[in-house]
C-alpha cells in the first residue's frame, strides 16, 4: 500500500476518523495553531473566539437534528436557554438575589445542563414523530415563544427582563477559570477551556454520525418512510436526535454566557434560533466542520462589520447615524443567508470541497 | 356580559388581521409549498408606506397605493430571490425567506426611526355602541373589511380563470403545466397577493397605536393560525386567524382572575399554547389535508 494513500482495503479504513494523510496533517496543524493562539493575540479577540467555540458546540447540536436527521428545528434557542439557566442556577450563589445551589464544579453543572436540556428534547420529540417538515418548524418556533414567556415571568430564576442574572461559574478543581491565575489571564484560560470542550464534543459528534446511529439519521432525513420500511425505528431515532441535539444545546447554553458573566431572559428570542440556523446553513448542513466554520463566521461577523466604518466613510460607527453598523450587520445576516443558499447550498464546507478538488487535480480541471 | 362582548369584538378585530396574514401564508404555501417568513416584513413595510403616503393622498388612497406597491415588491422578491430556488428543499427556501424578511425589515426600520409613526386613519381609538356595549370602531372596520376581502378572494379562486389556474397549480404543478398554465406566473401572482394582504393587515395593526419597529412581531401570530387551520386550507386560515384573535383576547381578559399563576402577558403566547394542544390531537390542523404517502 506504500505510495497509494487513498487505496482502502477495508471499510474500517474508509470510515476512519481521519481517513487521509492530508486530513491528519491539517488537523494536527490546526490543533497546534489553536493552542498557540492564546499567546499571540489580544484578550478581547480571545473572548470572541471562545464565544465562537461555544456557539460551535451549539451549532453542532442543531446540525445533528436538522442537518443529519432532517428534523427542522427553529427551537434551538429554547434548549440553549434551558441549559443556560440550569448551569447558572446550579453554580449560582446560594445567598444571592436569584436561585442558586452553589455547586460550582464545572463538570457537574455542565453535564447537568446538558442532561436537563436533553430531557426537554425528549419531551418535545413526540411532536416530531407526529409532525413533519414545516409543521414541525413552526411548532418548535412556538416553543421559543412559550419559553421566552416563562423565562420573562420566572424572575426568581432569571432575574427578569432587563435585569438578568450572573452566568454559570467556571470552576475546575477549585480554580476559577475566569480570573487571572499565576500563569495565564482569565480570557486565555476560558479560550483554552472552550477549545478543549469543542474538540471533545466535535470528536464525539463526528464519531456519532459515522456510526450506525448516524446512518439511521441520514436514512430518516433522506426519506423517513423508506427508512422505516428497511427497519429504522422512526420514533426511536427521532427522539434520539432531539435528545442529543438538545444535550449539545444545553452544554452550549450553559457556557455561552460564561465569557460575559451575565445574561438576561431577552437573549433567547427567535433571533437566536435564526442565528444558529444561519450558522448551520452558512457553514454547511450535515457536516461537523461546517457547523464549526459557520459558528465562527457568524460570531466574528459583528467584529468585522465594526471595522467597516474606518474603510467606508458613509457608514456611521455610532447608533445615531443614517446608516449604522448595526443595521449593516443585520442586513449582512440576511444577504449572506440568501446568497449562500442560492449560490452555494453546501455552505462554507462546499466552498472548501471545491477548492480542495481544484488543487487535488491541478493543473487539470478533472 | 358586556366585558365578554367587548373582549369578543376586540378578538374578532385583531383576529381578522391574523386572518389576512394567514391567507397570504396559505396562498403562497398552496402554490409553492413554502412558508414565507417574509410576510412580517411586508406587513411592516405596508404600514410604513401608508404612514408616508397618507398626508399626500389621504388615508384610503394611501392604503390602495401601498397595497399595490407592496404586492409588486413581493413579486420582485419572488422573481429575483425565490425563482432560482424552485425545486430545492422547501426548508432551504423557507430560510431564504427569513433572510428576505431581515433585509426588508432593516431597510424599513431605517424609515421608521425611533419615534412612532401614525398612519392617519380616520378611526383612531374612537368607540361606537354595538349591541349595547362600547367597542372601538376600528375593530368593526377590520372585521368588515376582512369579510369583504375574504369573500372577494374566494370568488376569485372559484370563478375566475386565473383563480382556476391557481387552484390547478396547487393541485398538481406538472399536470397544470401540461394544460398550458404558466406555473411561474402563478407563483409570482400568489406572492403579489400575499404581499398586498400583508400590507392591508399592516395598516390595520397600525391603526390606533401607530407604527414602530416592534410591529412585525404581530405577524408571527398568523403562524399558529395557519397551523390551527391546516396549511392547505384557505377557509382554515380565516377561521384559524379569528380563533387566535378571540383566544388571545379572551385569555387577556379573564386569565388574570382565573389563572394568575401563568403570569401577566400570557395572552401574547396563548395562541402558541393552543397550537401545540391542537397539533397533538390533529397533526394536520383542523382543516388540513392528511398526506397520503407512497414510497
Amino acid at each position: 500500500m506504500r505510495g497509494r494513500p487513498e487505496l482502502y482495503t477495508s471499510y474500517a479504513q474508509d470510515m476512519a476518523f481521519l481517513n487521509t494523510r492530508p486530513k491528519r496533517i491539517a488537523s494536527g496543524a490546526l490543533l497546534i495553531v489553536a493552542l498557540l493562539l492564546p499567546f499571540m493575540i489580544t484578550d478581547d479577540l480571545l473572548q470572541l473566539l471562545a464565544t465562537g467555540f461555544v456557539a460551535a458546540i451549539g451549532a453542532i447540536g442543531l446540525n445533528i437534528v436538522t442537518g443529519y436527521a432532517g428534523q427542522v428545528s427553529l427551537g434551538h434557542a429554547f434548549f440553549l436557554a434551558i441549559g443556560a439557566y440550569t448551569g447558572a442556577a446550579l453554580s449560582g450563589n446560594p445567598n444571592g438575589r436569584v436561585i442558586g445551589f452553589g455547586i460550582t464544579s464545572l463538570p457537574i453543572w455542565l453535564l447537568a445542563s446538558g442532561l436537563v436540556a436533553a430531557l426537554f428534547g425528549v419531551l418535545v420529540a413526540p411532536l416530531a414523530v407526529r409532525l413533519r417538515g414545516l409543521y414541525l418548524a413552526i411548532v418548535t418556533l412556538g416553543l421559543v415563544f412559550l419559553g421566552d414567556h416563562v423565562f420573562r415571568e420566572w424572575t426568581e430564576l432569571t432575574g427578569g427582563p432587563g435585569v438578568g442574572r450572573p452566568a454559570a461559574v467556571p470552576e475546575l478543581f477549585g480554580v476559577r477559570l475566569d480570573r487571572n491565575s499565576a500563569f495565564l489571564t482569565g480570557p486565555q484560560q476560558l479560550y483554552l477551556l472552550m477549545f478543549v470542550l469543542l474538540v471533545i464534543f466535535g470528536v464525539l459528534a463526528r464519531n456519532l454520525v459515522r456510526s450506525r446511529i448516524g446512518r439511521a439519521f441520514a436514512a430518516v432525513r433522506d426519506r423517513d418512510l423508506a427508512a422505516s420500511v428497511i427497519g429504522v425505528d422512526l420514533t426511536k431515532y427521532k427522539v434520539l436526535a432531539f435528545a442529543i441535539s438538545s444535550f449539545y444545546a444545553g452544554v452550549a447554553g450553559a457556557l455561552l454566557f460564561v465569557v460575559n458573566g451575565f445574561f438576561d431572559p431577552g437573549s433567547f428570542s427567535l433571533l437566536l434560533s435564526v442565528q444558529y440556523i444561519a450558522m448551520v446553513l452558512i457553514g454547511g448542513a450535515g457536516t461537523i466542520s461546517g457547523a464549526i466554520m459557520g459558528a465562527l463566521f457568524i460570531t466574528l461577523l459583528p467584529r468585522i462589520t465594526r471595522e467597516l466604518p474606518a474603510v467606508l466613510p458613509f457608514i456611521s460607527g455610532d447608533a445615531t447615524g443614517n446608516f449604522t453598523v448595526f443595521q449593516l450587520e443585520a442586513v449582512l445576516y440576511g444577504v449572506l443567508l440568501i446568497v449562500f443558499l442560492i449560490v452555494e447550498p453546501r455552505g462554507l464546507f462546499g466552498i472548501w470541497v471545491r477548492v480542495r478538488n481544484y488543487w487535488r487535480t491541478w493543473p487539470f480541471s478533472y | 356580559m358586556g366585558e365578554f362582548l367587548q373582549s369578543l369584538v376586540r378578538g374578532l378585530g385583531t383576529g381578522s388581521i391574523y386572518s389576512l396574514l394567514a391567507l397570504g401564508f396559505v396562498i403562497i404555501y398552496k402554490s409553492t409549498q413554502v412558508i414565507s417568513f417574509a410576510q412580517p416584513a411586508f406587513m411592516l413595510a405596508g404600514a410604513v408606506l401608508v404612514s408616508y403616503l397618507a398626508p399626500v393622498t389621504g388615508f384610503f388612497g394611501a392604503v390602495a397605493v401601498a397595497a399595490v406597491i407592496i404586492a409588486f415588491l413581493a413579486l420582485g422578491v419572488e422573481r429575483t430571490v425565490l425563482r432560482p430556488m424552485v425545486g430545492k428543499p422547501v426548508f432551504v427556501v423557507a430560510i431564504i425567506t427569513i433572510g428576505v424578511d431581515v433585509v426588508v425589515r432593516v431597510v424599513t426600520n431605517a424609515f421608521i426611526g425611533l419615534e412612532v409613526r401614525q398612519v392617519g386613519d380616520p378611526w383612531g381609538l374612537s368607540t361606537v355602541t354595538f349591541l349595547g356595549v362600547d367597542v372601538q370602531s376600528r375593530y368593526l372596520v377590520m372585521f368588515g373589511t376582512t369579510a369583504v376581502v375574504t369573500v372577494a378572494l374566494f370568488a376569485f379562486f372559484q370563478y375566475s380563470r386565473v383563480g382556476l389556474a391557481m387552484r390547478a397549480v396547487a393541485y398538481d404543478q406538472e399536470v397544470a403545466l401540461a394544460q398550458g398554465i404558466s406555473v411561474g406566473s402563478v407563483f409570482a401572482l400568489s406572492w403579489a397577493l400575499a404581499g398586498g394582504l400583508a400590507a392591508l393587515a399592516g395598516v390595520f395593526v397600525a391603526t390606533g397605536a401607530g407604527v414602530d419597529q416592534q410591529l412585525w412581531i404581530v405577524a408571527l401570530k398568523a403562524l399558529p393560525a395557519i397551523i390551527l387551520g391546516g396549511l392547505e386550507s384557505l377557509g382554515g386560515a380565516v377561521i384559524g386567524g379569528l380563533a387566535v384573535g378571540v383566544i388571545e383576547s379572551l385569555v387577556g381578559t379573564y386569565q388574570g382572575s382565573f389563572a394568575p399563576w401563568l403570569g401577566p402577558n400570557f395572552a401574547l403566547v396563548a395562541p402558541y399554547a393552543l397550537m401545540l394542544l391542537v397539533l397533538l390531537v390533529r397533526p394536520y390542523g383542523l382543516f388540513g389535508k392528511r398526506e397520503v404517502e407512497r414510497l
